[in-house]
């Protein structure tokens, strides 16, 4: 297979990913800002601080307002990680790639892009949100499902499923690093049952919830979400999944003796820390250190597999 | 309401399926029965189903647009096949055969010794003022002596009957993912005229062609690594470097696949590492495949290309320079050329044509120029003609400044009545067009297409069947006597 072919399916797999998750953190934080008690309001700018896309937003808004920040998540073709740039970018990645991914997939895609684009006006209304959040998301979804159903799980499917558990494991770690910052004046005893509703709306931007209730058996606490979200091999969106996910389409390219060491080194880090007894300044330095692990991962394949970045063109 | 074909309108010109109203050439008798036995609106019924067809395969050429949806244009496909009897088919593939191996030798000679302008046969300023010519290329000597690998030249006929080839396409010629495509859809929506004839297939196209690159492979395999280089989603006959790529189980790479190592060898960068590549049916003008040899500023390309191939280590094909026999000046030159290398008379004639850079002809085009046809040398798809007879006396007057400032670069040829064939008009059939364009394979063997692809112009009375300007295009029958 073709690097270059490799290298599209694999951003691909990443862009339509991002484009779910941003639609998922969009739709999650709607909801908790209802639940919180009155005097309690984290406001939007959380959602940025997910993405880090801080200093790019700040240069372009005076302000977190609710307005801005969608706009800036859902559409701002400045923001790479926006919904609609995500999926400009999925589909150009999937256009030159056209015979490797089944005709309905680069269909269902061109769809997608199309609806985020031309729905748009009633995606930013507050009425309109939340059937728009909710499409971009099955969408997502049924050109994953048809991708895993229909085409070839050759090398170029196991790109593809690299590019989607990188990209998902990645942002699990940005929504526990900035979710579970606590919302709560900590003496503030008749808040506490408030503190549960933090903790499920983590759970809930990655449709996490019930499936928590099935494997866990406790009320939803910070302890065991945390272990839930990074350590669980079950859970398809917890980071320990996702990492073994990678490591398994690893195993079945071709030169990965690098790749895998990476994924090795991912994994004992993970699994060799007690996340539940972290402070939250530990759980950030921790997040941290993942998320260089999942960078470098990605630099180790780019540098395995695709094309050497313009040194032959140069 | 049924087709009828009393009233047909084709005096003046040949039909290819129609002698006179009323009077249906022998080869075309049952296909026009089953026409007449449609109704109008099954006839439309099943032109709709062909542009479906022609939709869900896929088929397009593509058009750039940065808002739409989509980028690719489905290509006009009319339902009635043009038919042509074999024997006048072994003829043409005769004829098409000569011209190519002629060819070939032409340009091997004008990259070598250049006996024939030495024998005074072809003139040196034609060759001098050959925007095609490469002098990068002289002295190579590539596998078999063949250059033009894939050639697509374009034949018509004129009122009388009699075909000519118009012109040779030895850079990239396109079209002959339409041709396959089109015998598909037809056997999709007219199943039934297959009972009745068997048109010799074409579908073995994509292995020829393989053979063909895999003859002219540097490193002797049953499975060379042959790729087909494309400019990229954005060309216009991008669906058909696709096609062909899947056809013939190759890889389809770009320029930044591909790179010349130390060793002067060709590789892509693939997952399992750098493969070496043996053979490069390239889709990317001259100019643009190799920024170190030709145009520095190409992105297109792939740095080093040419060295590779001077080296033997890759075939290209078509090989960089064959394009200098694209001349329409030289075209003039092709029923010598026969002659010079073959010794031989043409068996396809040339349209006959005039060359302004002789003076005494160059008046006569002059004073005729509101019946005559005038082409710059190298121009295709259409652009830069003067067609006198509708032109205006203003386009008249800017053509004759443009001749007489460079008389080399102008022929002139007399207007032909393009042959016709029966086309869907809606729900009714009319005289439209065309002209075919065949495809010629040339290595350790010769292979023509069984036919070619037809292009017809869609518009009342136009003579233009570019797919650019308006132009769709049909299948093409060949069958044996006695069908029909």
């Amino acid at each position: 297979m073709l690097s270059r072919v490799a290298e599209n399916i694999y951003w691909l797999a990443r862009y339509v990913e991002r484009a779910e998750d941003t639609a998922r953190i969009v739709t999650v934080n709607a909801n908790l800002l209802l639940d919180l008690p009155k005097g309690i309001d984290p406001g939007w700018r959380p959602l940025i601080d997910i993405t880090g896309a801080n200093a790019l937003f700040e240069e372009l808004h005076k302000d977190y307002t609710e307005r801005h920040v969608l706009r800036f998540l859902l559409a701002d073709e400045r923001h790479s990680g926006s919904i609609l740039s995500a999926l400009t970018a999925a589909r150009e990645n999937c256009r030159t790639i056209r015979d490797v991914v089944p005709r309905e997939a680069w269909e269902q895609l061109n769809e997608l892009y199309l609806f985020a684009r031309d729905g748009l006006q009633a995606g930013l209304t507050k009425r309109g949100r939340h059937p728009y959040l909710k499409r971009l998301i099955l969408g997502a979804q049924t050109i994953t499902g048809l991708l895993a159903g229909t085409m070839l799980h050759d090398q170029g499917y196991h790109f593809l499923r690299i590019g989607r558990n990188l990209e998902r494991a990645d942002m699990t770690t940005r929504i526990v690093d900035v979710r579970s910052a606590n919302l709560l004046p900590a003496e503030a005893a008749e808040l506490r049952p408030f503190q549960t509703i933090q903790w499920v709306s983590v759970l809930k931007s990655m449709t996490a919830y019930q499936m928590y209730r099935r494997s866990q058996q406790v009320r939803v606490q910070r302890a065991a979400v945390l272990r839930f979200l990074f350590q669980s091999l079950a859970f398809p969106r917890a980071v320990h999944h996702c990492s073994e996910a990678v490591r398994a389409s690893l195993e079945s390219l071709p030169r990965n003796e690098a790749a895998l060491r990476v994924v090795g080194r991912l994994k004992r880090n993970l699994l060799n820390t007690k996340v539940e007894r972290l402070s939250q300044s530990e759980l950030h330095a921790f997040v941290d250190e993942l998320q260089l692990d999942i960078g470098d991962l990605h630099a180790e394949i780019a540098r395995t597999w695709f094309r050497p970045a313009l040194e032959q063109a140069a | 309401m049924s087709i009828d074909l009393s009233a047909y309108p084709c005096e003046g010109f040949y039909d290819e399926l129609v002698a006179a109203p009323g009077e249906v050439r022998p080869h075309a008798a049952n296909l026009l029965r089953a026409l007449a036995d449609l109704e109008a609106s099954e006839l439309a019924a099943r032109q709709e189903a062909a542009n479906v067809a022609m939709k869900e395969m896929g088929v397009t050429f593509t058009v750039y647009s940065e808002e739409g949806g989509t980028i690719d244009r489905s290509w006009p496909f009319d339902i009635i096949p043009r038919i042509i009897p074999k024997p006048e088919w072994d003829r043409v593939e005769a004829g098409l055969k000569q011209r190519v191996q002629a060819l070939n030798l032409f340009i091997d000679d004008l990259y070598h010794a250049q006996k024939i302008i030495n024998d005074g046969v072809f003139p040196e300023e034609v060759l001098a003022k050959a925007v095609n010519f490469r002098p990068q290329c002289v002295g190579i000597d590539p596998p078999l002596g063949i250059w033009a690998h894939i050639c697509g030249s374009d034949l018509v006929r004129d009122a009388d009957g009699t075909i000519y080839v118009l012109e040779d396409n030895l850079r990239v010629p396109s079209g002959v993912s339409y041709m396959l495509e089109n015998r598909l859809v037809t056997k999709r929506v007219f199943p039934e005229l297959f009972e009745d004839y068997a048109p010799l297939p074409v579908d073995d196209y994509p292995s020829q062609l393989f053979d063909t690159l895999a003859a002219v492979s540097p490193r002797p395999a049953d499975f060379p690594e042959a790729v087909v280089l494309t400019p990229g989603i954005y060309n216009s006959a991008y669906f058909e470097h696709s096609y062909l790529a899947q056809q013939m189980g190759c890889e389809l790479v770009e320029g930044r696949d591909l790179f010349v190592a130390d060793d002067d060898c060709v590789y892509m960068h693939t997952v399992d590492g750098a493969a070496r590549v043996d053979v490069v049916y390239r889709r990317i003008d001259d100019l643009y495949i190799d920024p170190e040899a030709f145009r520095p500023d190409s992105a297109l390309g792939v740095r080093g290309l040419l060295r590779a191939w001077k080296a033997g280590n890759v075939a290209l094909a078509n090989a960089p320079g064959s394009g200098v026999a694209d001349d329409k000046v030289v075209y003039a030159f092709v029923p010598d050329i026969i002659k010079y290398y073959l010794d031989q008379d043409p068996i396809i004639p040339n349209v006959p044509t005039y060359r302004c850079m002789e003076p005494e002809v160059m008046d006569y085009v002059l004073a005729n120029l509101d019946q005559l046809v005038v082409k710059p040398a190298n121009e295709s798809g259409g652009y830069g003609m003067l067609v006198g007879p509708v032109a205006t006396k203003a386009e008249r007057e800017t053509f004759a400044g443009l001749i007489k400032k460079d008389p080399r670069n102008y022929i002139a040829q007399p207007t032909l009545r393009l042959s016709t064939v029966p086309t869907v008009t809606g729900d009714a059939v009319a005289p439209r067009h065309v002209d075919l364009r065949p495809f010629i394979l040339s290595a350790d063997r010769q292979q023509v297409t069984m036919g070619g692809l037809t292009r017809v112009a869609l518009r009342k009375g136009s003579l233009v069947v570019n797919s650019c300007q308006g132009g769709g295009s049909k299948d093409t029958w060949i069958v044996e006597v006695g069908q029909g």
